[in-house]
C-alpha cells in the first residue's frame, strides 16, 4: 500500500471571547485584572449566557470594568456592589448576576454588604480579586496587605499591633449557611489560571442551580503599586501570597457533587 | 519659617499636625489621598494616633470617639466620601463636640470624577446631615490660605465646641505653590470640662446626642442656635479686592474667586471699574458685608463651580435691590480668566435688571449659543 | 509529524507585557523592537520556528490579544476514510 499523505486541517485553539468589548483596557500591562476578565468572559461564552448577564461593577481599578465586556453592566457605590447586585436579582431572578470587586471594595468599605449577601444566601456570584492593595488611588494599605508590607499608608511595612492581621474573606464567608461555593485561587501561572476558569465556571453553575452565595477569590498581581516587574510580582504572589491565602475550596454545595462540564 | 513649594494636600495634613491633631482618621479617595499617606508617614513618627478606616463610615465615628475625650481630631475625604460622613457630622453636632474636616472637592454627584469642582456647598454650609445644625466652613483660594485655615479651623472647632470644616476645590489640595507652614505648636495639656477620659476623682460624664424627651431636645435645639448666633457675630471672614471705587462686584469663592481676580485685573485694564469681594468663611456667611457693598453697586457677577448654590445665599444678601449674572463651569471643569472676563464685560455693557432668575439667563445664553461649554 | 502552530496577534491589545513570551514553552516569542503598536507599546510576535500552538501564551495573556492556531492531522475515521478515497 502507498503511503497515504496525512490529512491536516487548521484548528482554532484560542480566540478572544464574544463576551469582551472591542475596547482596549486601561489597566497595566501585565495586570492580572485583564486575565480575571477574559476567564469571566470564556465562561459566559461556554455557558452561553451573555444575554442573561448583568455585571457590577466596583470602584477600584476595575472601576471601568463595563468598557471591556460585551453584555449588561450598572456601576455601584464603593462597597455596595453586592446591595446594588441583590435589587438586580431580587427583581430579575432569572439572569446571572455577578460582582466584580477588589480588595478595598470588598474588604474594607464594603465589609457590611458583602457578609449580609452570603448570610442571605443571594443567589449571586462575586469574583474577587485580592492583590493585597489599594490599586487605583495609588497604593495603600488593603486589609489585605500582608504584615510587614510596605505601601502607602503603611510606609514601614503593616504593623499588625496597630493594624491587624489580614482579613481571609473566602475563609469567613464560606462559613455562612447561605454559601453555596466559596473558594480561593490565584492568578500566578497557566496552570493556576486554568483552575481559576473552573472555579469561576463552577460558580456561575451555582448561581444557575440556585444553590446560594458564590464567590471565587483570585490571588492577583499589581505589579505597579508593589513596585516590581510583572514577572516578579508573579513569584512575589507565589512565595507570599499563596502562604497567607492557601488555595483550597472552603465551601462547596454537595449538589455540585459530580458536576461536569 | 522659610517658603517651601509646597502640595496644597500635604500642606494641609503638615498644618493640622503643627496645630497639634491628635488623632487623624481617614480613608483613599481621590484627590486628597496624600492627606491620609503623609499623616500615615506623620503622626506615628509623633506618637500620635493614626489610622486608615475601613470607610469613611468608619473615620468619621472614630473621630467622633477621640472628640468626646477632648482630643483634636479630625479627618479629610472628597465628596462622596463626605456624604458618607453625613451622618457622623450630625451626631458630632448633636453632642457638640469640637472636629475638624478637609473636604478637597470633586466633580459629582455620584462617583463624579477627580476633577476640581465646588459642587458641596450646601452639602457643608447648608448642612447636610440631618437636623439643624452649622459647621464652621472655610474656603481657601491658595495653599498659603488652606494652610492657615487649617490651623484656624481647631481653634475654632474647640472655642465654640463646633465642627469646622475647610472646603478646598480639588484643584488646592494638588496643586504645589510657594507658602510658609507655621512653628509646631506644642499639644494641649488641659482636658476640657465636658471630655469623657475616664471618671478618675470626678462624678460621670456621659456624652451623647440621643435627648429622647423632646423637652430637652428643644433646649439643646436653642442652645446650639445661641452658638451659631455668636459664631455669625464673629467668625465671618472675606477678602475685597478692587473694591474702593468699584460700580461692578464679583462674587466667587475658592479656586473660582481666584481666577475671577485675574480676570479683574484685566478688566481693570480696560477701564472698568470691578472689584472682587471674596467670601472665606462660607459659613458664617458675609451677609452684612455683602448688603453693605451692594449700596453702591451696580450690577454683581456670581461665579463657582456648580450651578449656583453659593448665588442662593447673594441672592438672599442682595434681595432683588441689585442685578446679578451668573457663570459657571460644572462637573469638573475649572474656568478661565478670558471666560470671567467675557461675563464681567457682558454685565457691564449689556441691558440688566435685578428681576428675573440669573441661573435662566446664564443657562439661555448657552442654549443661544451666546457663550459655549469650551 | 510535528503539530505546527502559529499565533496572531491582534495589536491594539498587545501592551507588550512579556508574559506570554515568560510562560511559552517553545520560547519562540519575544517583543517586536523595530515596531510600536498605535499605543505605543512594543508587540509580541513569533521570532522562530518551533510553536506547537499549545495556547498557553493565549492562556496568560490578560487582553486576549493572541489568536492562536494549529495544523493538526485529522483523526477521525470519516477523514481517514475520505482521505483513503482520494488515493488511486
Amino acid at each position: 500500500m502507498m503511503d497515504t499523505p496525512i490529512q491536516t486541517e487548521v484548528q482554532t485553539v484560542y480566540s478572544r471571547p464574544d463576551s469582551l468589548s472591542r475596547t482596549p483596557s486601561h489597566y497595566c500591562p501585565g495586570c492580572t485584572h485583564g486575565i480575571a476578565h477574559r476567564l469571566i468572559a470564556e465562561v459566559l461564552d461556554e455557558m452561553d449566557i451573555r444575554e442573561k448577564t448583568i455585571g457590577v461593577a466596583p470602584v477600584g481599578c476595575s472601576v471601568f470594568a463595563y468598557n471591556y465586556f460585551d453584555f449588561d453592566w450598572v456601576e455601584a457605590a464603593h462597597g455596595r456592589a453586592p446591595a446594588m447586585a441583590t435589587g438586580i436579582k431580587r427583581v430579575l431572578p432569572d439572569r446571572f448576576v455577578f460582582t466584580y470587586q477588589g480588595d478595598g471594595d470588598l474588604a474594607s468599605i464594603g465589609m457590611s454588604e458583602i457578609m449580609h449577601v452570603a448570610g442571605r444566601g443571594e443567589n449571586i456570584t462575586v469574583i474577587f480579586i485580592n492583590n493585597a492593595i489599594f490599586g487605583m488611588t495609588g497604593g495603600q494599605m488593603a486589609p489585605t496587605t500582608l504584615p510587614g508590607q510596605k505601601t502607602t499608608s503603611s510606609p514601614h511595612g503593616r504593623d499588625v499591633e496597630t493594624t491587624g492581621y489580614p482579613l481571609h474573606m473566602a475563609e469567613v464567608l464560606a462559613t455562612m449557611e447561605g454559601s453555596g461555593y466559596v473558594v480561593r485561587r490565584s492568578l500566578h501561572d497557566p496552570k493556576n489560571i486554568r483552575l481559576s476558569k473552573k472555579a469561576i465556571r463552577t460558580a456561575f453553575e451555582t448561581q444557575k442551580r440556585g444553590l446560594g452565595f458564590s464567590m471565587v477569590e483570585l490571588l492577583s498581581t499589581c505589579p505597579t503599586n508593589w513596585g516590581v516587574s510583572v514577572q516578579e510580582a508573579l513569584s512575589w504572589l507565589e512565595e507570599h501570597m499563596i502562604p497567607v491565602y492557601p488555595l483550597q475550596d472552603f465551601k462547596v454545595s454537595s449538589a455540585l457533587d459530580g458536576l461536569k462540564f | 519659617m522659610a517658603k517651601e513649594f509646597l502640595e496644597g494636600n500635604f500642606a494641609m495634613a503638615e498644618a493640622a499636625v503643627r496645630a497639634g491633631v491628635e488623632a487623624y482618621f481617614g480613608y483613599p479617595i481621590t484627590p486628597q489621598t496624600e492627606i491620609l499617606e503623609w499623616m500615615s508617614h506623620r503622626m506615628p513618627e509623633l506618637n500620635r494616633a493614626f489610622l486608615q478606616a475601613e470607610s469613611e463610615v468608619a473615620a468619621i465615628n472614630m473621630v467622633y470617639g477621640a472628640a468626646c475625650t477632648g482630643a483634636r481630631a479630625m479627618s479629610s475625604s472628597s465628596s462622596p466620601g463626605v456624604s458618607l460622613m453625613m451622618e457622623g457630622l450630625s451626631y458630632i453636632a448633636g453632642t457638640e463636640v469640637p472636629a475638624v474636616l478637609i473636604d478637597v472637592v470633586r466633580g459629582g454627584p455620584g462617583l463624579g470624577n477627580i476633577a476640581p469642582s465646588q459642587g458641596d456647598y450646601n452639602q457643608l454650609v447648608h448642612g447636610g446631615g440631618h437636623g439643624d445644625y452649622h459647621p464652621i466652613v472655610l474656603a481657601p483660594a491658595s495653599v498659603q490660605e488652606a494652610i492657615d485655615l487649617t490651623v484656624l479651623a481647631f481653634d475654632l472647632a474647640e472655642k465654640y465646641r463646633n465642627i469646622c470644616i475647610v472646603m478646598a476645590d480639588g484643584s488646592i489640595g494638588q496643586m504645589m505653590e510657594p507658602a510658609e507652614l507655621p512653628e509646631m505648636r506644642p499639644l494641649r495639656t488641659i482636658t476640657p470640662d465636658w471630655a469623657v477620659d475616664g471618671c478618675l476623682d470626678r462624678p460621670q460624664r456621659i456624652l451623647t446626642s440621643i435627648l429622647i424627651d423632646p423637652t430637652l431636645e428643644e433646649i439643646y435645639n436653642h442652645k446650639i442656635l445661641d452658638t451659631w448666633y455668636r459664631i455669625q457675630a464673629n467668625e465671618i471672614r472675606y477678602k475685597e479686592y478692587y473694591l474702593d471705587d468699584a460700580e461692578y462686584v464679583v462674587v466667587g469663592f475658592g479656586s473660582a474667586g481666584r481666577i475671577a481676580l485675574t480676570a479683574i485685573r484685566n478688566a481693570r485694564a480696560e477701564g472698568i471699574k470691578v472689584g472682587l469681594f471674596r467670601p472665606i468663611s462660607l459659613s458664617p456667611f458675609p451677609f452684612p458685608q455683602l448688603e453693605e457693598l451692594i449700596k453702591t453697586t451696580q450690577g454683581i457677577l456670581v461665579t463657582e463651580m456648580n450651578t449656583g448654590q453659593m448665588l442662593e445665599d447673594v441672592r438672599m444678601a442682595v434681595k432683588g435691590r441689585v442685578p446679578i449674572e451668573f457663570y459657571a463651569r460644572l462637573g469638573g471643569i475649572v474656568p478661565f480668566p478670558g471666560e470671567i472676563l467675557g461675563e464681567i464685560r457682558r454685565l457691564v455693557h449689556e441691558p440688566k435688571s435685578p428681576d428675573g432668575d440669573p441661573r435662566r439667563r446664564w443657562m439661555q445664553r448657552l442654549k443661544d449659543g451666546v457663550i459655549t461649554l469650551s | 509529524m510535528p503539530v505546527k502552530g502559529w499565533i496572531v496577534v491582534d495589536e491594539i491589545f498587545c501592551k507588550g507585557c512579556e508574559l506570554c513570551i515568560y510562560e511559552c514553552p517553545q520560547h519562540v516569542m519575544a517583543l517586536d523592537m523595530e515596531r510600536l503598536t498605535s499605543k505605543g507599546y512594543h508587540p509580541v510576535t513569533l521570532v522562530m520556528e518551533g510553536c506547537t500552538g499549545c495556547g498557553i501564551c493565549a492562556i496568560v495573556c490578560p487582553e486576549a490579544a493572541l489568536t492562536v492556531y494549529r495544523e493538526a492531522p485529522i483523526k477521525t475515521a470519516k477523514a481517514a476514510q475520505s482521505a483513503a478515497a482520494t488515493t488511486i
